[in-house]
């Protein structure tokens, strides 16, 4: 093996060092934002309102510990890995128990490996979080292309599909002959595509936004993104007619941000100019979502775990890295309709948080996952299950792949 | 009267007055930029492309001069008056020639009154170009609410029909009884829209951005569909520009559901400039027209230069209006391209790099009362701002025969 090679394979530790600054420049230019004036509206029908984002701003720039997320990081144990010519950065934490299942947990966009931090814990460690030993997973966290502390593409073709081709080069280069794999967002579709490749190593997958939607009603949707299109399909069940709604609005008012990313990622240099313009642009994923954020911000009251801190965790970890665009380009490379079928043919579990972008009904699930090992409809929940509800979460992971130890 | 009604029909004259101050933080500004890295294509397929608006930033933010374009619009009659609750800025410059006729005209997104600077003279002022007395126009350029000096809404309600409705408000007020109206753009939306339901001093309007697609038709481009059966050559033409416009529109998609959350063309003056210049004509996107004025920097023949490029974005920038430009989107729930049943005399240019060509047949259709159509060979979707000349003598033409 030529030492190139060697070096290519060779699996570096990380530290997440963060330059004052940085810091004070950030601190800058978010005391220096140029404001639009209020919207035209009294709700967040124009997008992220103003009393938001000034909500946000403040709390950015004053009481937000930048320390934090260093503090965070510290202790954690962090490499970087070449896959396919790309610096790819991952969270790697072993179990203290024995037989613990490895375990690959793919975030999304707007989220970073941030959104899994507090499921760590839990996973690798159940004994000190209300489950038992035979529960324990070693976890894996990689940032995608583009994101957090991977390398960013210079050239194109890393869609979802390459991604989830290196995530199994990534298991098997640390030694992992049996695994499993979880995912939300493009996390999901990374991991529905894993579940479709079927490695013989990969033991099942789950899902937080299962791929289910079948293909007349995924056509019917997307005729109508640019205006009247097809009619609803008729003769969908109570669950699916209100799955299709969710979808159809997602499709007609909420998918304005996906499109613009999947034409012109580049065009969005405000992103990488403005961190007020860049936390409103990851604020703004979706109408439930953004709810609860705009609460914890304007009204101090976190819903679930995502509290200020974790948001601004987030978005000034993307502001640091500059990743605005390299993560948008995502949308660009991607070929899959978002909640299409992947073919996933490996035992799949999935579960279903309320407020998801849709809720994925049951026959759907048992159609797209032909091999359907588990599926569990949970109380509470956003698009950011791990991160919003780390217990649920967790909980989830534990009861669905008990039949795969 | 009450001295209350007396004030809102009040006309105030207006010039444009831009702090140093302000200028000097929009150079600061652009030269600490935080840039991402360069697109990983070699063509415009990701957006604006680094190199490019790089190169537009570091000139705009050391040689180009915000006040040369300020002393032209100096010389300008310019004017606010309130409509419908809301400042309307516009330009009013009248011709020294009798029976000269009353015309407003209205630009669109990503524009302002910009476009129409270079248009005004030869309107004004035909024997001094080319035309004869008999072609003069009285020139009204109104800022569209939101755009530009007019000002911004603080409630729902200003789209297109509305600006239509103001307009005839606007053209009493000045004391015209009998005008027609222009547009392109957003522009052509409202010119469509005032001619479907139109007042009584509204003689015909010309737009060179006809909504002339037939409903099967537009459906189908939306969709990206096979293009429906029995086009002929010139249809399928223009369904295939059509196709391609719709794959374009995220960005109209993106302003018409979530306008408020674009923060960063507030905030950042090259965010604003790649979203303003990421618009596409027929030839592609960017704009191949506005891509080619980028390196033109002095025209003979008005075609459009990168001053004048930076001319348009400065003002935006200047009057922070990105974001309530972008909700007039949001504001329509009307189409693009589509008929809007115009019912009085109409004149349309097709342009040849405008988005889609609108074929004879389409157009005679969607407007039964067609008194001018001509297609000519240069020019694109800122017909106005592109070609002043060859857009003059269009207008001159298209309204000869309602003199």
């Amino acid at each position: 093996m030529s030492s190139a090679v060697e070096a290519a394979v060779a699996v570096r530790p990380f530290h997440f060092e963060v330059k004052q600054e940085e810091l004070d420049d950030l601190r800058r230019r978010v005391a220096a934002t140029r404001w639009p004036e209020k919207e035209t509206v009294t709700d967040q029908s124009q997008g992220v309102q103003l009393a938001t984002i000034q909500a946000l701003a403040r709390y950015w720039g004053s009481e937000y510990d930048f320390g934090r997320l260093e503090a965070r990081l510290k202790d954690l144990p962090q490499f970087v890995t070449e896959i396919d010519g790309l610096d790819v950065h991952f969270i790697l934490v072993k179990s203290t128990h024995e037989d613990a299942l490895p375990l690959i947990i793919t975030h999304g966009w707007p989220g970073s490996f941030i959104e899994m931090l507090n499921v760590i814990g839990p996973l690798t460690d159940p004994t000190a979080h209300g489950g038992n030993a035979e529960d324990a997973f070693d976890v894996v966290i990689p940032s995608m292309p583009g994101y957090g502390f991977s390398g960013k593409p210079t050239t194109t073709g890393w869609d979802p599909i390459h991604i989830a081709r290196a995530w199994i080069a990534l298991m098997r280069r640390l030694g992992y002959s049996r695994y499993v794999a979880q995912g939300g967002d493009w996390g999901a579709q990374i991991t529905d595509v894993m579940g479709a490749e079927a490695p013989p190593e990969l033991l099942g997958i789950h899902s937080n936004m299962p791929g289910t939607v079948p293909p007349e009603i995924s056509m019917a949707l997307a005729s109508n993104v640019l205006g009247a299109g097809d009619p609803p399909p008729s003769g969908l069940t109570a669950d699916e007619q209100r799955a299709y709604d969710r979808l159809s609005f997602l499709f007609t008012k909420g998918i304005g941000y996906a499109l613009e990313m999947g034409l012109r990622p580049q065009t969005l240099y405000g992103l990488a100019d403005s961190p007020i313009a860049l936390a409103a642009w990851m604020l703004d994923h979706d109408a439930l979502s953004l709810d609860d954020i705009a609460r914890a911000f304007v009204d101090e009251e976190s819903v679930g775990n995502l509290t200020r801190d974790e948001v601004l965790d987030n978005i000034t970890m993307t502001w640091l890295t500059n990743t605005g665009i390299s993560s948008g380009r995502l949308y660009w490379e991607n070929t899959l309709g978002f909640f299409d079928v992947k073919g996933a043919t490996v035992p799949a579990a999935v579960t279903v948080f309320p407020n998801e972008l849709f809720r994925a009904p049951r026959s759907w699930t048992e159609r797209a996952y032909p091999n359907l090992i588990y599926f569990n409809e949970v109380a509470e929940g956003n698009h950011f299950a791990a991160w919003q509800e780390p217990e649920i979460f967790t909980n989830e992971l534990r009861a669905a792949f008990k039949s795969l130890r | 009267m009450s001295t209350n009604v007396e004030m809102t029909t009040e006309i105030r004259p207006f010039q444009v007055d831009i702090s140093d101050e302000a200028l000097e933080d929009l150079r600061r500004r652009i030269a600490a930029t935080n840039w991402p890295e360069k697109e990983t294509v070699a063509d415009q397929s990701q957006g604006v492309p680094l190199a490019l608006i790089q190169e537009l930033a570091r000139y705009w933010a050391t040689e180009y001069d915000w006040r040369t374009c300020e002393a032209a619009l100096h010389a300008l009659p310019q004017f606010i008056t309130e409509i419908d609750g809301l400042d309307i800025h516009y330009i009013h410059v009248r011709s020294k020639h009798d029976n000269a006729l009353p015309l407003i005209v209205n630009h669109g997104w990503p524009g302002s009154i910009i476009e129409q600077l270079k248009i005004i003279d030869p309107l004004v002022n035909p024997t001094g170009h080319g035309g004869s007395a008999a072609d003069a126009f009285d020139v009204v350029i109104p800022s569209m609410p939101g755009y530009g000096f007019s000002g911004k809404p603080t409630s729902t309600g200003w789209g297109p029909e509305r600006m239509g409705r103001a307009w005839d408000v606007l053209m009493t007020r000045l004391g015209y009884s009998r005008y027609v109206a222009q547009g392109g753009d957003w522009g052509a939306f409202v010119v469509d829209l005032m001619g479907v339901e139109p007042p009584p001093g509204l003689l015909a309007i010309h737009s060179n951005y006809p909504g002339t697609v037939p409903a099967d038709v537009d459906a189908a481009a939306g969709a990206g569909a096979a293009a429906p059966a029995g086009l002929s050559a010139e249809e399928t033409r223009a369904y295939e520009h059509l196709v391609f416009s719709y794959k374009q529109v995220a960005y109209a998609k993106l302003m018409g559901t979530r306008p408020q959350t674009l923060y960063g063309i507030a905030d950042s003056p090259v965010g604003l400039a790649a979203w303003l210049l990421d618009h596409g004509d027929g030839d592609g996107q960017p704009a191949a027209a506005l891509v080619s004025a980028l390196t033109r920097t002095t025209s003979e023949t008005g075609e459009l230069t990168r001053d004048e490029v930076l001319d348009n974005i400065t003002l935006y920038w200047l009057t922070n209006t990105g974001v309530s430009a972008s909700r007039l989107y949001w504001e329509y729930k009307g189409g693009f391209f589509n008929v809007k049943g115009v019912s009085i005399p109409v004149a349309v240019s097709v342009f040849p790099g405008e988005q889609y060509q609108a074929p004879r047949s389409w157009t005679e259709q969607a407007y039964p009362n067609l008194i001018y159509f001509n297609e000519v060979d240069k020019g694109g979707h800122f017909a106005a701002w592109e070609q002043p000349d060859l857009f003059a003598m269009e207008v001159r033409a298209g309204f000869r025969s309602l003199r």
